[in-house]
């Protein structure tokens, strides 16, 4: 296992990370533990900014060479802002997963949604459980 | 699933591993981009251990398969290989393969890995049908190991592990002889499009040439190499991988197999075949690079002017053209290059263009 979970996010089942900005957004992308399932990130398909999502409905797509996973919004809500830097430079988020290589923000429809998700200490012990 | 002789290493070298019609195989030792580049600038070691042998042996083994394959084996060499198909009744293609000839009475047919046991039931079948006496078909499958050693330092590398000269070796050729102190065949061919060989030896002695070629490669930087950048390599090459762009009811003239279908003399399916060609195919496989941004992928609708006219049958990112690129069923009159395509992926169109294939061609030495 090559990174560590941070502590300061939450973390989904499948994989995503939520960062919260405590301006009512999240900052969110995939874990160094999907991206490493993945490797060769080659492309990445941003929502629009405007776009609404509800909790663990797709909000983006990754490629790899071989697979196309979709990615989940940790949370309800709208898309602010995207990287728009993964466009030209999908391999960020190999490098990078949990800085660089963030994904979108997200404004909150229900705060209280970060309680559905793992925090590190859990997520990581889940990992632990998905490896075995 | 079916384990080859290599698994442990594969293991051991920190493959993952995926179940490719059956068999347990290594997709990738690190990413599926470095081991492309490593093969088409250096080499790459591919466990092909899963691909089906089958021996043909005896008097009537040449009438036995000039019957059951759609390329005419006369004036074959012994030491020569001819990639053929093997068609059924209605001209569809059953499997793609390569014909050894290792004497007049002596033939190996290297089959794809999941058609391995249909074939074999095929050619038995018509065996009997025919009425053939002299002539065993039997399945080496399992008591063969198979490595391919593909990229431009292939040759140096092999040499270095083999007596024989392999320089004189030409394409498409096979030799028998030693590889360390193994009996094996060497051909010159491969599924990358680079320059290369294929290795048989007994099952039993394939991890000890797989130790020598990863250890004698060590200065060229030799690395072993996945699945996942086989179909990558063979991609760009332009070759076709049979359940994508081949099936029991694609036509030779469809894909790109006339070339090896000859309509002169007697085989099974010729009927069929005579027929499709003079009434003309209706849909073509083609070449596309994307000139919009995403990656298409098997299985995707090809549109033009908002109607549906096609479907992807394989698509990837090119590590070596750095972009999307696939092939494609289209109907005929969109199959000239240039013609653009419209390529749905997910809920949107992308743009696509027709162009020659190979994607890519090494240089010649």
């Amino acid at each position: 296992m090559a990174k560590e979970n941070p502590a300061d996010r939450r973390y989904s089942k499948e994989h995503e990370w939520a960062k919260d900005n405590g301006d009512g957004t999240v900052t969110m992308g995939i874990t160094d533990y999907a991206q490493e399932m993945l490797t060769d990130i080659v492309f990445v398909e941003l929502p629009a900014p405007g776009k609404k999502v509800k909790q663990m409905e797709t909000v983006a797509v990754v490629e790899s060479v071989k697979s196309v996973s979709d990615v989940y919004s940790p949370v309800s809500g709208e898309v602010t802002e995207v990287n728009q830097v993964l466009e030209s430079q999908p391999e960020l988020i190999n490098q990078d997963a949990f800085g660089k290589g963030w994904i979108a923000k997200i404004k909150m429809d229900d705060p209280a949604e970060l309680n559905n998700l793992l925090d590190a200490k859990e997520y990581t012990a889940f990992l632990k459980e998905v490896a075995h | 699933m079916k384990k080859t002789p290599l698994y442990d290493r594969h293991l051991n070298l920190g493959a993952k591993i995926i179940d490719f019609g059956g068999w347990a195989m290594p997709v990738q030792y690190s990413n599926v981009i470095s081991e492309h580049r490593t093969t088409r600038e250096s080499a790459g070691l591919f466990d092909i251990c899963h691909m089906g042998e089958i021996d043909v042996k005896g008097d009537d083994s040449f009438a036995l398969l000039q019957y059951v394959m759609s390329r005419n084996l006369e004036g074959q060499a012994i030491g020569q290989m001819k990639l053929s198909i093997l068609p059924n009744r209605h001209g569809g293609i059953i499997d793609d393969l390569t014909i050894y000839k290792f004497g007049d009475d002596y033939y190996r047919l290297v089959t794809n890995a999941v058609t391995k046991d249909k074939d074999l039931n095929w050619i038995k079948k018509i065996k009997d049908e025919k009425g053939f006496r002299n002539v065993q078909v039997i399945d080496v499958t399992d008591e063969t190991g198979k490595l391919d050693l593909q990229g431009p330092l292939s040759e140096t590398i092999l040499q270095r592990i083999m007596d024989d000269p392999i320089g004189s070796l030409n394409y498409y050729h096979s030799l028998e002889t030693r590889v360390l102190d193994v009996p094996a065949v060497v051909s010159r061919s491969g599924y990358t499009g680079e320059d290369g060989f294929e290795i048989y030896m007994p099952a039993e002695r394939v991890g000890e040439i797989w130790d020598a070629l990863l250890e004698a490669g060590g200065p060229e930087g030799i690395r072993p190499i996945g699945l996942g950048a086989r179909d990558t390599l063979r991609l760009e090459a332009g070759m076709m991988l049979y359940g994508n762009e081949m099936c029991e009811t694609v036509s030779p003239f469809e894909v790109v197999y006339g070339w090896v279908t000859n309509l002169e003399k007697d085989f099974i399916g010729r009927d069929a075949l005579i027929r499709q060609k003079s009434e003309g195919v209706k849909r073509k496989l083609v070449g596309f690079m994307m000139e919009d941004r995403g990656i298409a992928r098997h299985g995707y609708k090809v549109f033009k002017y908002g109607r549906e006219v096609g479907e992807v049958t394989s698509g990837t990112f090119s590590p070596t053209l750095q972009r999307a690129i696939g092939l494609a069923f289209v109907s005929v009159e969109y199959k000239e290059t240039g013609t653009f395509l419209d390529i749905q992926i997910r809920e949107s169109f992308a743009k696509s263009r027709v162009v020659p294939l190979p994607f890519y061609r090494r240089e010649k030495r």
